[in-house]
């Protein structure tokens, strides 16, 4: 299981990352290669060169940019798992980490190499899709941002340009007197990838009213899809109510199947996790004082 | 291509083909077969190795792009010829391991652990390992082991640490 | 364990097992370790179809790349080669290493690539065109067995490999009789024990002095006589390097083929040739999978749970060639009553060929598919007759003064105490009823939960009498180990053992018992493995036979050895043998006078005149051991198979959400005896081992054939082995009831937990989902299939509800 020969390159700008991408289409982006290693291991990907941007000046690093959070692509998850400021202001990516592979592949792995990796089960991913975060793509014409609801499409496979760099993405943060986060995954081992997964984030005001409410579902369909539950808004949410939003949103997923999980599996614990998110993160904002 | 690599604090150079793994380059070119190929696609941890510390898949990094990292095989644990690490150690009283294919990727996990966490819950071990299949054990035996290497280190910067009982450690 | 041991120095106690040392800092010597100047690399082209004619092979432009050696066809091979050996006399199911004109699975070597470097030989099987013609094939066992079905061999006129009867008892009589049937399938899906280490194998051969050298990552009875046989070349040209560490194997380290072309290419190339599947490689044609099996029981039985009788039909899909595995329905014969006292059994044990990847030798030897099968029929009686699972398992136990104790089948269990483990293990859970509260409580919760049970007997050290008991050509009766023992010049010991070891901690065992015997120091002992050119014959550590055989042997060499200490020392004294004593390695007058052990060394090595007429000078013994109770040939479909047989008996709680359905294993406890144990690490670890391997191939495991004869579960991404994170915490409960047919009443554990767990898990979980009607009757029970069979239960129940207003 060796991979296809292949030309190796690091440059040392994200410019030069894109004339590279764009005069060779076969060229491929590797950053922590968790995922891309296998495949080109398995000779199941075959790019002529691997241009690596782990170590690429200003890639990497976390930072507090007004209402967002932004992680340079080539962050490595295992310092947004461990980040106290993510903790404490991006819970919800803090809670889905350790979910991501297991701990020698998230020393490694990069919050932007699993969203341009585009996997539908894959935690970062859902946790995008639910926050509504921002990719900052860099192309060879200029650099632009993309909501990540535009950015997937289906698995493997994204909206990003032949030349394009992911560089950054921004995670909004939630102004809130009180905030709570839920997330559930199922997988047939703790380290697969899930065969559903809810990410769910809740605000309440003063009076322990919803005021915004956000939950995602990955492995159930080719993507992470962020549910419809903004009816919840403006109530003090009971678990009937929950449930009932929740039946009602999942029913717009199309689950697939394969050998681990059938579809009517997924659809059903979409459900159940989703619902269950949303009742964890309720609980964890009564539990909370108010966040910044 | 030529690579310079720090393994085990020297710096050791090759001539590699990009596409040639980090786990194959240390087990052909620098002779460090501690590390073990298990299945090449990352799952098993068989090739577990330190990079800056933390551990890494070997099998899912190219040699070349391992330049200016710390690297740190199982042979860069034991202290000298013919001694153990406390670690090492505690494996071989709890026979923490059966056939030894996976030991020193497991190892190598729970050494990180131990870096960073003096005071680790099961869950802790655990997750640490999680990463590093053991067919043989059914893993009791190798988190007795961690169990065990803790106790023993916290013992080591702790003066007034209980002794530990006379068969820890004793035997050679 | 000394308490339950009392007079030993060293066996049984907890002392450090000895090649741990050389693992923990990666010294271990695998065989990919194994580097040897000039030595070539192997890549595998593999067919894409399940069953096609290969029409023609284009190696050109594989062969025209810089750095390639050469490209091996089946043909080629086949013309200066004899077929690997076949277990049962089907001779016209011919296996080669590589597909000739047919393959006959998917993934079966069609060329064999040999270049400078592994990589490169990828990149040139990527360039060899083979040219096809798909033909026919058959997946499913049952379908195989159909005569319409398209044969996998069509010189062998059908799929079926075995099929034959066997009665015990009179069954019919028993079934009349009997107040109460039933019957019931369940399947035991096809997995293995897929060691971290893949299989490997270097071959190297010298012209001039007609050697060729293996070092081979193997564990295989009469594996270099194999070889030799294949190539056509005498035994002693054949040297296979005993001292490579094999990196786990549980069964299946017997890569033959794999031996055969790279012995044969090392002759042909005159370069050393080695072949390291990859994981990709191993899952799809290592030939390394295990039983896939499909099992119809029915039970005679009466109101009080008693099961009078049985007849039980197992099909088991033995892939797309023969090898040994029909012969895993032979060796559950020994136990084929499991620890009841079942007075008659009607087996019926059919083996198919398909087009699936062909299986080898699993942990257990068929033994565990065949306890899930029997651990199910006694749930079923039990919930039957309205009893509790574990009352119904008590009745039915063989009590303990009734050992040694023949079932129908012709094998005498030697000892056993299964109603004290069974309450040993209750106690330790606080009492019975303590864990059903606990499930009732977790069902009140809104959980599903479950109580599983499983007894089993392990069988161990045996004589492979399955051979001639499924193939009248077979005239094996002894299936013998050997330990030499000698003592230098300067009175240092050496063992020397005759295999490879995969883990087990044969060094420590040996080192064990010698010392046991001399009275000496385990850690001074140096243990040696010669290669098989300076071997004596050993059947390698298969079917939980080491600590009997290779630790009678060794006890026996040292029994010699200490009588020709006695002896001299006599001699030397002038007294009779029978007047001296030997303790700790000097031998003593009643007088007092004394010969410590240096003296009697010196003496055996220097003082050929102060020996005892008719001695030979040195200190060297040998002993070739046979199998305890291995002495006949089957007589009317009755042996005694193995001599001894380890009990475990295993409780588990399990839970789980209705809709999610992870299950979540709170408790599990096994109790278990294998009479004396010699290493208490070592017993340990195989168990809680062995248990984590069963709950794979109960919940996790199985290679997954589609439609189409495609495996889908190839890589570790689909082929899912526990982690840290899936294996419950194990509570052992120790009892020991020593063998009488062994030298300290030790019987084996390589198998343990592995036996019985599967079935604890299944009835378990079934248990958890009794109380919906629903079960599970195949292994492994998926997330989902728990799920969506409750959501289903669950409708039915709502609509029946609705129905009746």
């Amino acid at each position: 299981m060796k991979p296809a020969p292949f030309d190796y390159v690091r440059p040392d700008t994200v410019a030069e990352v894109c004339t590279i991408l764009a005069g060779d289409e076969n060229a491929r982006i590797i950053a922590g290669g968790q995922t891309l290693v296998p495949m080109l291991a398995m000779r199941l990907a075959r790019p002529t060169r691997l241009i690596d941007v782990l170590r690429l000046p200003g890639l990497s690093g976390i930072r507090r940019d007004g209402d967002a959070m932004v992680f340079g692509a080539a962050t490595r998850q295992v310092e947004a798992e461990r980040s106290a400021m993510v903790a404490k202001d991006l819970p919800l990516l803090s809670r889905a980490l350790p979910w991501v592979g297991h701990p020698p592949t998230r020393n490694r792995g990069t919050v932007g190499g699993s969203i341009a990796n585009a996997d539908p089960s894959a935690e970062i991913p859902l946790v995008a899709v639910t926050l509504e975060a921002e990719l900052i793509i860099e192309d060879t014409d200029g650099e632009m941002p993309m909501a990540a609801d535009d950015f997937f499409m289906g698995p493997m496979f994204t909206a990003m340009p032949l030349s394009g760099c992911l560089t950054a993405v921004r995670f909004p943060i939630w102004q809130a007197p009180h905030l709570g986060v839920g997330f559930h995954e199922v997988s047939a081992r703790k380290s697969d990838f899930a065969f559903v997964s809810a990410a769910a984030q809740v605000a309440l005001d003063e009076e322990g009213i919803c005021t915004r409410v956000a939950l995602g579902i990955g492995g159930v369909g080719d993507r992470a899809m962020k549910l419809d539950v903004e009816g919840l808004v403006g109530s003090r949410l009971d678990a009937k109510e929950i449930d009932d939003a929740v039946a009602t949103a999942v029913e717009t997923l199309e689950a697939t199947s394969d050998l681990h999980a059938s579809a009517s599996y997924r659809q059903r614990v979409a459900r159940a996790l989703g619902a269950q998110a949303v009742i964890s993160a309720l609980a964890d904002a009564r539990k909370h004082e108010g966040r910044p | 291509m030529k690579v310079e690599l720090h393994v085990n604090g020297k710096l050791r150079t090759a001539d590699v083909e990009a596409r040639k793994s980090l786990l194959d380059t240390l087990r052909e070119d620098f002779n460090l077969t501690g590390a073990h190929a298990g299945c090449e696609h990352g799952v098993c941890g068989a090739c577990t190795v330190l990079v800056d510390g933390a551990p890494t898949r070997s099998c899912l990094m190219f040699a070349c792009q391992a330049d200016g990292y710390e690297i740190t095989t199982i042979e860069g644990l034991a202290p000298s010829a013919g001694e153990l690490s406390v670690l090492q150690d505690a494996f071989c009283e709890t026979h923490g391991l059966q056939c030894g294919f996976c030991t020193p990727g497991m190892i190598i996990s729970a050494h990180a652990l131990l870096q960073r966490e003096a005071n680790p819950t099961r869950e802790d071990i655990l997750e640490a390992i999680s990463g590093n299949i053991c067919r043989c054990t059914g893993y009791g035996q190798i988190v007795e082991a961690v169990e065990l290497a803790a106790e023993k280190l916290r013992g080591v910067n702790n003066p007034n640490a209980q002794p530990l009982p006379q068969e820890v450690g004793g035997r050679q | 364990m000394n308490a339950e041991s009392p007079g030993f120095r060293f066996v049984s106690s907890n002392r450090r097992v000895r090649e741990d040392r050389r693992f923990v800092v990666g010294k271990g010597q695998y065989v990919a370790d194994v580097a040897l100047d000039g030595m070539l690399h192997v890549a595998i082209v593999g067919s894409q179809y399940p069953a096609a004619r290969i029409l023609g092979i284009d190696a050109s432009a594989a062969l025209a790349m810089p750095g390639v050696h050469d490209v091996l066809t089946g043909a080629e091979l086949a013309a200066s080669t004899e077929p690997l050996m076949n277990g049962l006399e089907t001779p016209h199911v011919k296996r080669y290493p590589m597909a000739i004109d047919q393959a006959r699975y998917a993934g079966e070597w069609v060329a064999v690539v040999v270049a400078e470097s592994r990589a490169l030989a990828e990149d040139a099987a990527e360039k060899v065109k083979v040219t096809y013609e798909p033909l026919p094939y058959v997946i499913k066992a049952e379908e195989a067995l159909d005569p319409k079905s398209p044969p996998v061999h069509s010189e062998h006129g059908s799929n079926v490999l075995l099929d034959k009867q066997f009665v015990w008892g009179d069954v019919d009589k028993h079934f009349a009789e009997s107040p109460k049937h039933l019957s019931y399938r369940v399947v035991w899906g096809r997995n293995s024990t897929v060691p971290i280490e893949t299989f490997g194998v270097v071959a190297s051969w010298d012209p001039w002095r007609e050697i060729l050298d293996v070092w081979a990552s193997i564990q295989m009875p009469k594996y270099a006589d194999q070889i030799a046989r294949a190539l056509r070349i005498p035994l002693n040209g054949v040297r296979v390097h005993q001292d490579v560490d094999v990196g786990g194997s549980y069964g299946v380290k017997r890569g033959i083929k794999h031996s055969v072309v790279v012995s044969y290419l090392a002759r042909k190339l005159g370069r050393p040739v080695r072949i390291l599947e990859d994981r990709l490689e191993n899952m799809r044609a290592g030939d390394a999978h295990g039983p896939d099996r499909i099992f119809d029981v029915e039970l005679a039985y009466d109101d009080n749970g008693i099961i009078k009788s049985m007849r039980m039909r197992a099909l088991d899909n033995a892939g797309a060639y023969a090898g040994r595995a029909p012969f895993q329905l032979g060796k559950p014969i020994g136990a084929i009553v499991g620890p009841y006292k079942i007075e008659s059994v009607a087996y019926r044990a059919q083996s198919v060929t398909s087009n699936k990847a062909a299986q080898e030798a699993v942990r257990g030897f068929g033994q565990a598919p065949t306890n899930y099968a029997i651990e199910t029929g006694l749930d079923k009686v039990a919930r039957a007759c309205g009893l509790d699972r574990l009352e119904v398992r008590r009745r039915n136990f063989i009590n303990k003064d009734e050992f040694p104790y023949l079932i129908p089948s012709g094998t005498r269990y030697d000892s056993g105490d299964y109603h004290t483990v069974a309450d040993k293990v209750m106690a330790h859970l606080g009492g019975y009823e303590a864990l059903v509260k606990e499930r009732d409580d977790l069902r009140a919760q809104g959980l599903m939960a479950g109580i599983g049970i499983a007894a089993c007997l392990e069988p161990s050290g045996g004589n492979s009498s399955f051979e001639p008991l499924l193939n009248e050509k077979n005239q094996t009766t002894t299936w013998m180990d050997s330990c030499r023992i000698n003592v230098d010049g300067l009175g240092f010991v050496t063992v020397t053992i005759h295999t490879t070891s995969a883990g087990q901690g044969h060094e420590t065992l040996a080192a064990t018992v010698v010392a046991e015997v001399l009275e000496i120091d385990p850690d001074r002992i140096r243990i040696v493995r010669p290669d098989t050119l300076a071997s004596l014959p050993s059947n390698s550590p298969v079917g939980s036979r080491m600590a009997i055989m290779l630790g009678g042997a060794c006890f026996h060499a040292a029994g010699k050895l200490k009588a020709k200490l006695i002896k001299i020392g006599a001699h030397r004294l002038g007294i009779m043998p029978d007047q001296a004593t030997y303790k700790a390695g000097s031998v003593a007058a009643e007088d007092g006078r004394k010969l410590e052990w240096a003296d009697l060394v010196t003496i055996g090595h220097r003082g050929f005149h102060l020996l005892p007429p008719d001695t030979e000078p040195g200190l060297e013994v040998t002993h070739v051991m046979q199998v305890p109770t291995g002495t006949k040939l089957p007589e009317n479909g009755r042996v005694q198979m193995y001599p001894c047989h380890s009990f475990e008996f295993h409780m588990v709680l399990v839970a789980f959400d209705p809709v999610v359905a992870k299950p979540e294993i709170r408790r599990y406890v096994i109790g278990h005896d294998c009479g004396t144990v010699i290493n208490p690490h070592i017993v340990k670890g195989m168990t809680l081992g062995g248990i984590a391997h069963g709950l794979g191939a109960a919940l996790l495991e199985e290679f997954v054939y589609d439609d189409e004869g495609q495996m889908l579960t190839q890589s570790f991404m689909d082929y899912l082995l526990p982690s840290s994170h899936e294996v419950p915490h194990v509570e052992i409960v120790h009892h020991c009831t020593p063998s009488p047919f062994t030298v300290f009443g030790q019987k084996g554990s390589g198998e343990s937990g592995y036996l019985g767990s599967p079935a604890a898990i299944s009835s378990a979980m079934n248990d958890a989902v009794e109380p919906l009607g629903i079960g599970f009757s195949k292994l492994p029970i998926r997330i989902y299939a728990v799920s969506d069979a409750i959501a289903a239960a669950r409708q039915s129940q709502d609509d029946k509800q609705g129905n009746t207003p």
